[in-house]
């Protein structure tokens, strides 16, 4: 080894100045890192760092064009993820890869089940293992159950089990907190410490930076595929790691910008959907940005869908700008004035496959049609002069959205928005899963548009965010409006007795 | 601490471990069978003749050749794939067979000869599908028509009939133990070995997997490529099969033997409740959905009704399946959703349990 030993254990994986390119992009340049047992290392780095690459390549799907993986401090080759798990490494992956099919038995032990004579699955034997694993966990699911309709933090919960059956010495997981509640995370880090205490070694990968600081003991950060640090986290603030993320100061965070707010633009009044959300009522004024604060499932969404005209609502009403909506048109609500950036940008805010280009322009079909037929010069100022604005990053306007960063990606469906030039914007978890340097300038740019007039609807489950940027907040707690903070007077603490319903009525 | 072993894991109370898919998959098969039995009620109500014995006889003939395809199809549409080339290579099998017997060989070789050429051409698809990356839908329609035209180029306008055949083989063909006909005896087994290999066997549950979740079983380290490949393997060697069965049978082979074919199995194996998005179904199922749609073939005539129907009602009865599948998959979601497992702490479950 050419590094000095350490006093503790030896590392069980580790990783020696691995390179790894795809075509002309450099993924990974010289990379190395040591996981030793006992510890939780954490991984960071901006999106497009190349954090999901090294994990695959840890994980057996990616060959090192360069380097070395060392298990036990021997040189390995992983010619797949079998080989991987068979060195006792489990990766938990960003998108769940469990079978929606088959139970949740099959998915803990596809591959190694648990054989009677003749090479038969002995389905008992499977049965058995994974009731008594998913005990140890401390939750209760049937093992009979199909994996379809489990929530994400029950998948996470099976895909634990699953590294658990094969008592696996590392545990590598790629954001596994990012769709999850404050709960389901404190369920999660339990489980993990667990392990930790019992040896494994455990790579941990979030954009969120608390967590990282909660969990992790050591940390290496990544930035354009090289490796800027690997140290311990003790004495570590926030903005130390954020500087070795991005290489650079970041101006701020939460550049909020104090503007005097105008005359009201969006108004919902006594807004009920039956079974979904009651008599929710608010207004939201020029130049002002108001959070909408929550716990996962207690309706936000749901209210910006239904005043966006995406759902229907079955009493009460919404005006925009004095003008009264009909429920259910989203083509009303847009020529009202009115923008939706919603929650998942690959689902519902972007055509993955189409380019850029197009992807703005979608919601200007009409104004920049003649007679009827696309203008595609039109088509493409407009999309460029948005992209530019926005610092889009990417190669050629034509290409898919697919091939940007989660965080460009945001900035397009934002600007394909901004683009019909609303007088309100509401914005659905708008970073969500976007690195800290792209946040900021989201952040950024919706403080300039409120600066400039435009009234800003933000839902954010990012308490930090709505605490930095938020005029007001409005917390909602199963289905209702539960409190009106204003921004003196917020505080994690306020927002969150308003969300949890602990709040003095 | 490994948990792999039975003897040292504790036996777990099933506790209410309903095995929901288990329950639908069943729930819809018996749906069929339930179906096929009024039917065939309707049908003797109608006309005394129909179960007679030689009636039975017919029925289980005719189905199963179809039964046959259906399986081997099955396989390939629990990967998410098609193999649209089972007709073609049926036709082309069984003029191998007939040829071969015409020309004095032996019987068991002729089988042989018409399965080994159904594995030829399922490998050929299996490549092409698993290495090329290619929609199965396109590569199989072209290993139809290119299968086609060599059995067309090959056997021009001479046919088999059963005087070219050995009495031996025809009587084979037609039969069997009391009103139980040796074929479909033969197709019983191979469809129950199939039926008991997909569920008992890890290489067969990774066709399941495989199909539900194409990138998660990658990650698996599932061989997602060999496994492709064997099931049209074997979906061909079925195919060549069943035109032996079919020489055996009718005794009367020419260049269009089997066209149209793969559009009626494709048919029964939807009806039978594989999803065609791959991952669910069993090959019971399928065989299920051929006898019926066979069934149709014979209720109708019995009946008095015109034979033209007989398309019209198979894809009434495709779209009514894919409607129920529709209907059924959306209420088990709804279901599974509702009832989110009720969470109790490690140490409360294990005062409850035990």
């Amino acid at each position: 080894m050419t590094h000095p030993p350490d006093t503790g254990p030896a590392p069980v994986l580790a990783l020696k100045g691995v390179s790894k390119s795809f075509g002309a992009v450099r993924a990974l340049r010289d990379v190395s890192l040591e996981l030793l047992p006992g510890e939780v290392h954490a991984l960071a780095g901006e999106n497009g760092a190349g954090k999901s690459t090294l994990i695959k390549t840890l994980a057996g799907v990616h060959r090192p064009d360069a380097g070395q993986v060392l298990l036990d401090g021997e040189p390995v080759v992983f010619h797949g993820p079998r080989d991987a798990r068979d060195a006792g490494i489990a990766v938990i992956h960003q998108e769940p890869t469990l079978f929606p099919d088959l139970s949740i038995a099959e998915n803990i032990f596809m591959g190694r089940r648990p054989r009677r004579a003749l090479g038969r699955i002995d389905h008992k034997a499977t049965r058995a293992a994974t009731a008594a694993l998913i005990r140890r966990l401390g939750v209760d699911l049937d093992p009979d159950r199909p994996a379809r309709g489990l929530s994400i933090a029950d998948q996470q919960i099976v895909e634990i089990a699953k590294a658990l059956s094969f008592d696996a010495r590392v545990l590598i997981m790629d954001e596994p907190t990012a769709a999850l509640t404050g709960s389901e995370v404190a369920r999660l880090f339990g489980v993990v410490r667990t392990l930790r205490d019992r040896g494994a070694a455990v790579l941990f990968v979030s954009h969120r930076l608390e967590e990282i600081f909660e969990i992790g003991r050591r940390v290496t950060t990544l930035r354009d595929g090289a490796r800027i640090a690997g140290e311990p986290l003790a004495g570590m603030t926030e903005d130390d790691l954020v500087r070795r993320m991005v290489g650079r100061d970041l101006d701020e965070l939460y550049p909020k910008q104090d503007v005097e707010p105008g005359e009201v633009v969006l108004s919902v009044r006594r807004l009920t959907r039956e079974g979904v959300f009651t008599d929710v009522s608010f207004e939201v004024r020029r130049g002002e940005i108001v959070g909408l604060a929550g716990l996962v499932g207690a309706g936000r969404t749901e209210v910006a869908r239904a005043v966006f005209g995406v759902d229907r609502w079955d009493a009460g009403e919404v005006e925009v700008a004095g003008r009264r909506l009909r429920g259910g048109a989203p083509s009303v609500a847009m020529a009202a004035g009115l923008a939706l950036v919603p929650e998942d940008r690959r689902a519902q805010g972007l055509v993955m496959n189409l380019s850029i280009e197009r992807n703005i322009g979608l919601t200007g079909l009409r104004t920049t049609a003649r007679a009827g037929l696309m203008n595609r010069g039109a088509e493409r100022s407009r999309s460029l002069d948005w992209a530019v604005r926005l610092q889009v990053k990417y190669a050629r306007i034509a290409d898919a959205v697919a091939t940007l960063s989660g965080g460009n990606q945001q900035k397009v469906v934002l600007a394909k928005w901004l683009a019909t030039g609303p007088q309100v914007l509401i914005v659905d978890e708008p970073t969500r899963g976007i690195d800290v340097g792209t946040k900021a300038e989201v952040h950024r740019l919706l403080g300039a548009l409120a600066a400039d007039g435009v009234a800003v609807l933000m839902i954010s489950s990012d308490l930090p965010e709505i605490l930095g940027m938020a005029d007001r907040v409005l917390v909602m707690h199963e289905g209702r409006i539960s409190a009106e903070i204003p921004r003196s007077a917020a505080t994690e603490e306020t927002v969150m007795a308003a969300a949890t319903g602990r709040a003095a009525a | 601490m490994t948990v792999t072993t039975t003897d040292d894991t504790p036996v777990v109370p099933r506790s209410g471990g309903t095995r929901l898919v288990d329950r639908v998959l069943r729930m819809r098969e018996l749906a069929i069978l339930a179906v096929l039995l009024v039917m065939i009620a309707v049908a003797q109500a109608g006309n005394s003749a129909f179960l007679s014995e030689q009636g039975v006889k017919d029925l289980l003939l005719n189905a199963t050749i179809l039964v046959l395809v259906a399986t081997g199809q099955s396989l390939v549409v629990l990967t998410r794939n098609v193999d649209l080339s089972v007709g073609s290579t049926l036709g082309i099998s069984a003029f191998a067979a007939g040829t071969w017997l015409r020309d004095g060989g032996d019987p068991v070789v002729a089988v042989l000869l018409a399965v080994l050429l159904g594995i030829g051409f399922g490998l050929l698809n299996g490549l092409l599908v698993s290495l090329g990356q290619v929609p199965a839908l396109v590569v199989t329609l072209g290993t139809l028509y290119i299968i086609r035209g060599v059995d067309s180029l090959w056997v021009g306008s001479r046919q088999i009939t059963a005087t070219d055949l050995p009495g031996g083989f025809v009587d084979f063909g037609s039969g069997g133990v009391l009103t139980i006909p040796w074929l479909a005896l033969i197709a019983l087994a191979v469809l129950v070995a199939t039926g008991y290999y997909l569920k008992h066997y890890g290489s067969g549950r990774e066709l399941y997997a495989l199909g539900s979740d194409p990138e998660a079983a990658r990650l698996a380290g599932i061989p997602v490529r060999r496994r492709i490949l064997a099931a049209y393997t074997f979906c061909g060697a079925l195919a060549g099969l069943a035109g032996a069965m079919y020489l055996a049978r009718f005794g009367n082979v020419d260049s269009g033997t089997g066209n149209g074919y793969e559009l009626t199995v494709v048919s029964a194996v939807v009806v039978g409740g594989i999803a065609f998005t791959g991952g669910s179904g069993s090959v019971y199922g399928a065989a299920l959905g051929a006898l019926l749609l066979t069934s149709v073939n014979s209720v109708l005539p019995a009946l008095g009704v015109s034979s033209v129907w007989v398309l019209a009602i198979n894809g009434v009865l495709l779209l009514l399946a894919i409607a129920v599948d529709r209907i059924v998959a959306l209420r088990v979601a709804a279901a599974l959703k509702k009832k989110p497992a009720p969470r109790r702490t490690a140490m409360a479950k294990e005062k409850a349990g035990a």
